[in-house]
């Protein structure tokens, strides 16, 4: 029984964060429509930063965060006004073959500069172990995890529903040009949008490198499981991802544990099966 | 004139043979004579080329994007080694076949997931069952060899006459026999009023619906047979390397088998062919300059690809070829640029 809790507590964790990796792309993917297949190449970004800061420059991890939060966002921002903006517009095609590009060039040059070999982000003692809440294992990064996602996660719902911004973004996506016709600098929101997904990413993929591995083939390893965040969720608001999260989260550790045999073959037959059964995915709407 | 022999009279039309497309041909025949030690090259190079026309056939005809048509290459690769490894069928030719329609298999069975949704669903389910396939064939080592690939692969002549030699000289003539025919298929099939109606699809589902084109069903044939395509693809790798191993089904060989396509231009059949000569030469190119970092560079080109235009850049490469036939043959442009891309 206590195992089953945890796994549960782990599977929650793991879905976490995996929400906050996929959720920029809940948006520009989800929202935007534009196939950004090269998502993973900033949570990438945000995890070696954070790694080089913290065990080659001894910054703090907690110091080390914003890092892998800014620099992701920053580069996002340069790519969206440079590249990306010009393929908005463009077929879906183009979108897969661009972004795949990105991806190459993302882990060749990561391979270049940091080695092939998979890299650890020293971390403070407070967070390493675990300790028994009636019986159950609670382990510490894990907790620390689901605070700071499921903080950011209710920042950001708040943000999207409650501020100025949030329906400027909204009014954006739905129709561009009557938002622009509003007064809504709309490539302007685009650009900001884009940029803190991509810091979001970032900061997960800093978060990640504990749980899920950080080595430069990290963005081809798990575009499957960002883009079956967004589909599965659906793109109607950022609730439909962060459940989705949470289910491919647990759904993935609790098959890790009970059937390790079949590997990651679960995961894709459940994703395959709900986009059969709901192409616009399980919380989504019908195509506009 | 009644609409089905307009149709016909137009198909036909364009259908006829143009003197560079001979041409064409009897310049790859000519590379073995050309290029008699580098024969393993030029049969990789055929091979990529057959699967490049496999993705044309559904991504330049009817439209479909996908990210995952390794899977068929992966199943007609495996089927083929295991038809070979086992001595279930000796023969190369009738294995290739079995292993072709092994795939289309495959391709009749997953097509129906395809017809639902949109681009965004068809490019997470086809990748999806390429890497739910290649996760089986990890699962299953006892029957694929696990990451070890399948061993011991040996393969009996071609039809009971030509033996595989070690410089390839017999996979080079049964690959370019191969392809040769399955183009002359393929070109056959896109000509044909079948094939205008998938063109019909790619431009406007919903306009080829309401002329009454089966859409749901041309899907499901097209995407059966451009299976069939990647598994004969599939099952040459391993007839012509003797060699079989997880990485057929890997992500990273459908996108760089889109980037052949897209070098060489959609829709028109020869852009695979001439995409997979160039590809190959890029690479070639790129790993003598950085041997472990070439992926960079195919990255950066298909980026530049991309913000070029794929139009664009598809009228320069064939602004050569173009100016010689004018030129020499004076006839008008044989490979034109097709009409522009659908949406």
């Amino acid at each position: 029984m206590t195992s089953v809790l945890t796994n549960l507590f782990d599977g929650v964790a793991y879905g976490m964060l995996l929400f906050v990796l996929a959720c920029g792309l809940a948006v520009t993917l989800g929202l935007m429509n534009f196939v950004n297949l090269a998502h993973g190449a900033f949570a990438m970004a945000g995890g070696y930063v954070c790694a080089v800061l913290v065990n080659q420059y001894g910054w703090p991890f907690f110091a080390g965060l914003p890092l892998a939060f800014i620099a992701p966002a920053v580069i996002g921002a340069v790519l969206e006004r440079l590249l990306y903006r010009h393929l908005y517009t463009r077929s879906h095609l183009d979108q897969v073959l661009f972004s795949v590009g990105l991806v190459f060039m993302s882990v060749a040059a990561i391979d270049y500069i940091m080695g092939s070999s998979r890299i650890f982000i020293n971390l403070p003692a407070a967070l390493q172990g675990q300790f028994d809440v009636f019986g159950v294992g609670i382990g510490r990064y894990r907790l620390m995890l689901i605070v700071i996602c499921g903080l950011l996660t209710a920042a950001l719902q708040l943000v999207l529903a409650r501020t100025r911004f949030g329906s400027r973004l909204r009014a954006a996506v739905d129709d561009p040009r009557a938002a622009s016709g509003l007064g809504i600098n709309v490539p302007q929101v685009f650009a900001l949008t884009f940029a803190f997904g991509c810091g979001l990413a970032g900061l997960g993929g800093a978060l990640s490198a504990e749980i899920l591995g950080l080595d430069p083939y990290f963005p081809l390893k798990f575009m499957i499981y960002f883009l079956i965040v967004v589909t599965v969720g659906g793109s109607s608001s950022i609730i439909g991802p962060f459940l989705a999260s949470l289910l491919l989260g647990i759904a993935d550790v609790a098959g890790k544990y009970y059937v390790p045999k079949m590997g990651p073959f679960v995961i894709y037959t459940v994703m395959i099966v709900i986009l059969i059964w709901r192409p616009h995915g399980l919380f989504g709407r019908a195509a506009r | 004139m009644n609409a089905p022999s307009d149709v016909r009279f137009h198909a036909g039309r364009h259908a006829r043979w143009h003197a560079a497309e001979i041409v064409f041909w009897l310049a790859a025949l000519s590379c073995a004579f050309v290029f008699p030690s580098r024969y393993l090259i030029m049969t990789d190079i055929l091979r990529l080329a057959l699967f490049a026309l496999s993705l044309d056939l559904i991504l330049g005809y009817a439209g479909i994007v996908s990210l995952g048509h390794a899977a068929f290459f992966g199943v007609g690769a495996y089927s083929a080694g295991l038809l070979a490894l086992h001595g279930i069928i000796n023969e190369p030719v009738i294995a290739l076949i079995v292993a072709g329609l092994a795939a289309a298999v495959l391709g009749f069975c997953t097509s129906f997931l395809l017809i639902r949704g949109a681009d965004l669903t068809r490019l997470m389910v086809t990748l999806g069952i390429a890497l739910l396939l290649e996760a089986l064939a990890e699962r299953f080592s006892d029957i694929t060899g696990g990451t070890d690939g399948l061993q011991g692969i040996e393969m009996q002549p071609i039809l009971g006459l030509f033996a595989f030699d070690m410089f390839g000289k017999t996979g080079f003539f049964y690959a370019l026999i191969v392809l040769f025919l399955l183009f002359l298929l393929a070109r056959r099939i896109v000509h044909s009023p079948f094939g205008l109606s998938l063109r019909a699809i790619r431009n406007n589902p919903l306009r080829a619906a309401a002329i009454g084109v089966p859409v749901n069903r041309r899907l499901i044939a097209i995407y059966t047979v451009a299976a069939f395509y990647a598994g004969v693809a599939g099952a040459l790798f391993t007839q012509t390397t003797a060699l079989a191993s997880l990485d057929v089904f890997a992500f990273e060989r459908s996108a760089d088998l889109m980037l052949v396509l897209v070098i060489g231009g959609t829709g028109y059949l020869y852009g695979g062919l001439i995409g997979a000569v160039l590809f190959r030469m890029l690479q070639e190119i790129f790993s003598t300059i950085t041997p472990q970092y070439w992926q960079f560079w195919i990255g950066l080109v298909l980026i530049v690809v991309v913000l070029v235009g794929r139009a664009r850049l598809h009228r320069w490469v064939l602004f050569v070829p173009n100016l010689l036939i004018t030129r020499i043959a004076g006839g008008k442009a044989a490979v034109a640029v097709p009409e522009s891309e659908g949406p």
